[in-house]
């Protein structure tokens, strides 16, 4: 435990706005080199507070966080990356799909061609090998979705950050989605963190889910989810998969009952 | 009923034709069967007879008056953008010289105009200025507006990746205001044409370098009513050019992408 330190550590983190909106209470959380950390809660919780500060975005009105062990985001070690993914594809609309997954390649200056090679690496990494020259408004919500997880991956990110990246999709998309990104993460490993407000989704992808809670935002609940990876749909069938959600549920319940209760 | 998308595409232009065509075959009929006299309201007939006997004429007028037009655009666009992207580099330099933008576009020309020609000696600079000082504002406005909205995504992705303030502006903020360029010179092309027709009015310079609003001027004043609409006709076709020619520009720069330049839903 004590030999790799920790991918990003929140150290009673807490962030209140100019405005004097608290939106996010003093916080822990370390999360480990290999985890796939949901952040799962209501709106207004604070989680996207909470990814943005892991991002370097955002910078806590108290509090520190760390990246492996260092007080600032590491900017030029190719094996300490950080990437993220958004709520919205966030593509730009004037250029082609490959053109999009190359950008960070682009802006941190590397030769056209290995970043068009490392670009359609990761473009056949989810399936879109065959639409690199198109435009993204020619796509699928789903589609535009998946170029921007390429564009994450270009990157070779240690660290993953994904914002609700599914949320807009219906649900049949989503489970696809889920799905393929599991064996995703279980063939190329790495570290996420991932913003969701779905417990399905949460207990579906995660090794490790935490609960959030709002007014003020907060960590309620901590849940390790020992089930084997790749996760199959049986998973999602399962007694183990109902109990996990069940377990969840309550605790969200819990959190926003005693905020009734007040 | 028909849905919009399925008129015929030829459509787009052979409806205004034939209101047209209505039009002038009913102004033709009544100007006849009533005997108005040509000084009063020619018929279109007798415009297009004009047209073709003062030729020489009216295409030096109208050459001096394209020329100061499109001296102005080209003038109010390399400027207009230039403020733009001054406007986008700082909050305090917008918020301190936005509001001299707005005097300009709210002061009528004719009220200036006067002083500008004043001031400027050579006559023909003086009305490209003033043509200018019409056209910018649209670019101004509309450029920095798009320079401005940057899908905050992206902005975050950028400031991720540590994009340089120059990657960010050449890759993010210069392609995102394309459209909104685009929309602002669409406006500016006709006000040009406007500002320089306006300005030519005030300075009622005539002789050689005399334009088409002179020749308005001074047909109104000779009763010369054919050729004073065949002046307008000119005016009004050099606007519709204009217009053409911006949007074929706009359709160039954007149709692969933008959602105002999309061939309409299969």
């Amino acid at each position: 435990m004590t030999a790799a330190p920790s991918v990003v550590a929140v150290e009673g983190a807490a962030k209140t706005y100019a405005n004097g909106t608290c939106a996010l209470a003093p916080v822990d959380l370390a999360v480990a080199p290999g985890e796939f950390v949901a952040l799962l809660g209501p709106s207004g919780c604070g989680k996207t507070t909470l990814l943005r500060m892991a991002a370097g975005l955002v910078a806590p009105t108290q509090g520190r966080l760390s990246w492996w062990g260092a007080d600032h985001v590491p900017a030029d070690d190719p094996a300490r990356r950080i990437a993220m993914v958004f709520q919205s594809p966030t593509l730009m609309p004037w250029s082609r799909v490959l053109a999009n997954a190359r950008l960070p390649l682009d802006l941190a200056g590397a030769a056209r061609a290995e970043g068009d090679r490392a670009a359609r690496d990761a473009l056949a990494g989810v399936g879109l090998a065959d639409v690199a020259d198109r435009y993204p408004r020619e796509l699928s919500g789903g589609m535009q979705m998946r170029v921007s997880i390429a564009r994450a991956l270009v990157v070779a990110p240690a660290l993953l950050l994904m914002d609700e990246p599914f949320g807009a999709l219906d649900e049949f998309t989503r489970h696809k989605l889920d799905a393929e990104l599991n064996a995703l993460w279980h063939t190329r490993g790495g570290t996420v963190l991932f913003v969701t407000h779905s417990i399905q989704e949460a207990a579906f992808l995660a090794t490790r889910v935490v609960v959030m809670a709002a007014r003020p935002g907060r960590i309620i609940a901590d849940v390790p989810v020992p089930a084997a990876q790749p996760r199959t749909p049986a998973y999602r069938g399962s007694a183990d998969f109902a109990a996990l959600c069940a377990r969840l549920s309550a605790a969200v319940a819990q959190a926003s009952g005693e905020v009734q209760a007040q | 009923m028909t849905p919009r998308d399925e008129l015929p595409r030829a459509f787009g232009w052979l409806a205004p034709v034939g209101v047209a065509a209505v039009l002038l075959g009913l102004w033709q009929g009544a100007v006849t069967a009533w005997d108005v006299p040509a000084y009063l309201v020619p018929s279109p007939a007798r415009v297009a007879a004009t047209l073709w006997t003062d030729r020489a004429l009216l295409a030096d007028s109208l050459r001096v008056t394209a020329g100061i037009a499109l001296t102005a655009l080209a003038i109010a666009i390399v400027a207009g953008v230039a403020t733009a992207l001054l406007f986008a580099q700082s909050r305090v330099i917008e918020a301190s010289l936005f509001p001299y933008a707005i005097l300009l576009q709210v002061t009528p020309i004719v009220a200036i105009a006067p002083l500008i020609i004043i001031w400027v000696q050579d006559t023909r600079v003086a009305l490209v200025l003033c043509a200018v000082v019409v056209a910018i504002f649209p670019i101004i406005s509309n450029t920095a507006l798009g320079l401005r909205s940057v899908d905050p995504g992206l902005a975050d992705l950028f400031r991720m990746s540590r994009a340089t303030r120059w990657q960010t502006l050449w890759r993010l903020r210069i392609p995102g205001a394309l459209p909104y360029f685009f929309g602002g010179l669409r406006v500016a092309s006709g006000l040009a044409l406007i500002g320089a027709v306006v300005a030519e009015f005030v300075a009622g310079t005539g002789g050689q370098g005399a334009g088409l609003a002179y020749q308005i001027l001074l047909a109104g004043i000779q009763l010369n009513v054919p050729r004073l609409f065949a002046a307008l006709v000119l005016i009004a076709a050099t606007g519709v050019v204009f217009f053409a020619v911006t949007n074929a520009l706009a359709r160039a720069a954007l149709s692969r992408w933008h959602e105002s330049e999309l061939p309409p839903a299969e």
